[in-house]
């Protein structure tokens, strides 16, 4: 059984039988017979426990100041975020027809002017963290404190000086309404020896690392922050294929 | 100039619950006091300018209005990336203020100047940008700027005219000349050099302090064939949008500015003024050269 089979497998499993599409079938609609990395589908279960299970928004409310703001810093990773978008009902399922057509709304990269739900345009590495500070810091300032702010990095992101600068920023200062999201696949360069985490926790992050295929562990790490300071959630997934 | 714009901000924060400000260090200290009565809306982030543009962006997209500040080279190149995507990219703007423009720190060095700040702003789109010729025109300009909803570059400089110029941006006639005379376009602090420069020649010289958008009807109305700009950043710098507001014209025009080589010298801002000829007597060379004297 390939990585993908078995990923694509996972997600289908956990599709909510609530009435919404399953996340799996969207994806290979997606997918029209392409080939898709890892890159895509190690964060197709993050993106599902989040949108069933934590954020505090839904098609009705994307305009909402007290939403809660997801923000996919990697871009790339795209195809995912398209499809649990549609399950969830951001976006009609036929957009899913025709990514990157001329017509479409859905590049290979998300733009927030385009696409319903969607918070940030995003593609370029290392500017999701840096944009959710800011998020984070401008909703409390307005006394919107329900509202949690996500970020989703990839570990390889993490190598951009921009992040380094958000992180510590954010950890020296206590921002408690923020939550970022490594997914971690080891797809870093040089790698993270004391585990991405660290990278964190060193300026004053709480931190979780998790199975990132496991959705319970997923949930429990990803509403695990404490309130007085940014989290970090570290969902481990299969190492890129070379 | 710095010390209006600290003044009015401090204001703006108190006034409008929509304005913040984000510092990466730099004036950090002078507001210190707007800092400790609106601690969630003062924002220095420490040196770190990518994350100052990035969080400028964030605060905008939860409805807040950012002024952001750095120095010249700081504010707008080294983070250049962070303003394309985390402001116009997500549609989102802001209200930056730079210190330091053109050669104010000749003796920094090349890693304080930034004369091409206003062409790398060009790049993006729909900016407006504001570049006083004196202090006296820093708080409505930085005012009409954060009560607009897009984006805005606010050049200051420790270099000024004698007297403050106000206005709405189009381009103000400070000398007529009449009909068919060569039209100068004097920006922000030059103006006082060109006048000085032109007093007994047959030139009209209009002002402006806003730059872009460029007051392109005014120009119109004004030119005749020879148009001269006097920018205080890199030569050149506005003369596509002459050359496009006039492209239905036989006209000529000299763009005089910064040079784009690095000189490798120090001395003072007033130095660097004269070795870009951008003194009275290098306006008059390079004008009566152009206007009157070159072959017709």
């Amino acid at each position: 059984m390939t990585t993908t089979t078995t990923n694509a497998t996972i997600a289908e499993a956990a599709a909510p039988l609530d009435g919404r599409q399953p996340v799996g079938p969207l994806l290979e609609r997606i997918r029209a017979g392409r080939d898709f990395g890892t890159n895509v589908y190690s964060t197709v279960d993050v993106l599902q426990v989040l949108y069933d299970r934590v954020l505090r928004i839904r098609p009705t409310t994307v305009d909402d100041p007290d939403r809660d703001r997801f923000l996919l810093s990697k871009g790339h990773a795209v195809a995912g975020y398209y499809a649990v978008l549609a399950a969830a009902g951001f976006i009609p399922v036929d957009w899913l027809d025709d990514q990157g057509g001329p017509a479409s709304r859905l590049g290979d990269h998300p733009d927030r002017l385009l696409v319903p739900g969607v918070e940030i345009g995003s593609g370029s590495l290392g500017h999701g963290l840096g944009l959710g500070v800011g998020t984070a810091l401008g909703l409390r300032a307005q006394g919107l404190l329900e509202p949690r702010v996500y970020v989703l990095v990839g570990d390889a992101e993490l190598d951009e000086g921009s992040n380094h600068e958000a992180i510590t920023y954010a950890g020296t200062t206590g921002l408690a309404n923020l939550t970022a999201i490594v997914v971690d696949n080891a797809s870093a360069t040089h790698g993270w020896p004391q585990g991405a985490a660290a990278r964190f926790t060193v300026d004053g992050w709480t931190a979780a690392t998790v199975d990132g295929r496991d959705h319970d562990a997923l949930h429990t790490a990803l509403t695990g922050h404490d309130g007085n300071r940014p989290h970090v959630v570290v969902a481990v997934v299969d190492p890129k294929e070379s | 100039m710095r010390d209006t714009f600290i003044d009015t901000t401090t204001a703006l924060l108190a006034d409008e619950p929509r304005t913040a400000l984000v510092l990466a260090d730099i004036s950090a200290a002078l507001f210190a006091s707007a800092a400790a009565r609106h601690p969630d809306r003062v924002l220095n982030v420490g040196i770190r300018e990518q994350l100052m543009v990035g969080v400028a962006g964030g605060l905008a997209l939860t409805g807040l209005r950012p002024i952001v500040h750095s120095y010249a080279p700081f504010l707008v190149e080294r983070a250049y990336e962070q303003l394309k995507l985390d402001l116009d990219h997500q549609d989102a703007s802001a209200v930056l203020v730079s210190v330091g423009a053109s050669y104010d720190r000749a003796a920094a060095g090349r890693t304080h100047l930034s004369p091409a700040d206003v062409s790398l702003i060009d790049t993006l789109d729909g900016w407006t940008v504001q570049v006083p010729g004196h202090p006296g025109e820093v708080a409505p300009l930085l005012r009409a700027a954060v009560a607009a909803d897009t984006s805005a570059y606010l050049r200051l400089s420790v270099l000024r005219n004698d007297r403050p110029l106000g206005g709405d941006g189009a381009l103000r006639v400070v000398r007529d000349a009449g009909p068919g005379a060569p039209l100068v376009v004097a920006v922000g602090p030059t103006l006082d050099a060109a006048r000085a420069a032109l007093a007994d020649l047959p030139v009209t010289v209009a002002y402006t302090n806003r730059p872009r958008p460029f007051d392109v009807a005014g120009l119109r109305d004004r030119a005749s064939t020879d148009v001269i700009l006097v920018e205080p950043y890199l030569a050149g710098t506005s003369s596509r949008v002459v050359s496009a507001a006039l492209a239905d014209r036989p006209h000529r025009l000299l763009a005089l500015g910064v040079g784009h080589s690095e000189l490798r010298r120090y001395g003072s801002a007033d130095d660097h003024t004269r070795w870009h000829g951008l003194d009275a007597p290098g306006l008059r060379r390079s004008i009566v050269d152009f206007a009157f004297s070159a072959p017709r």
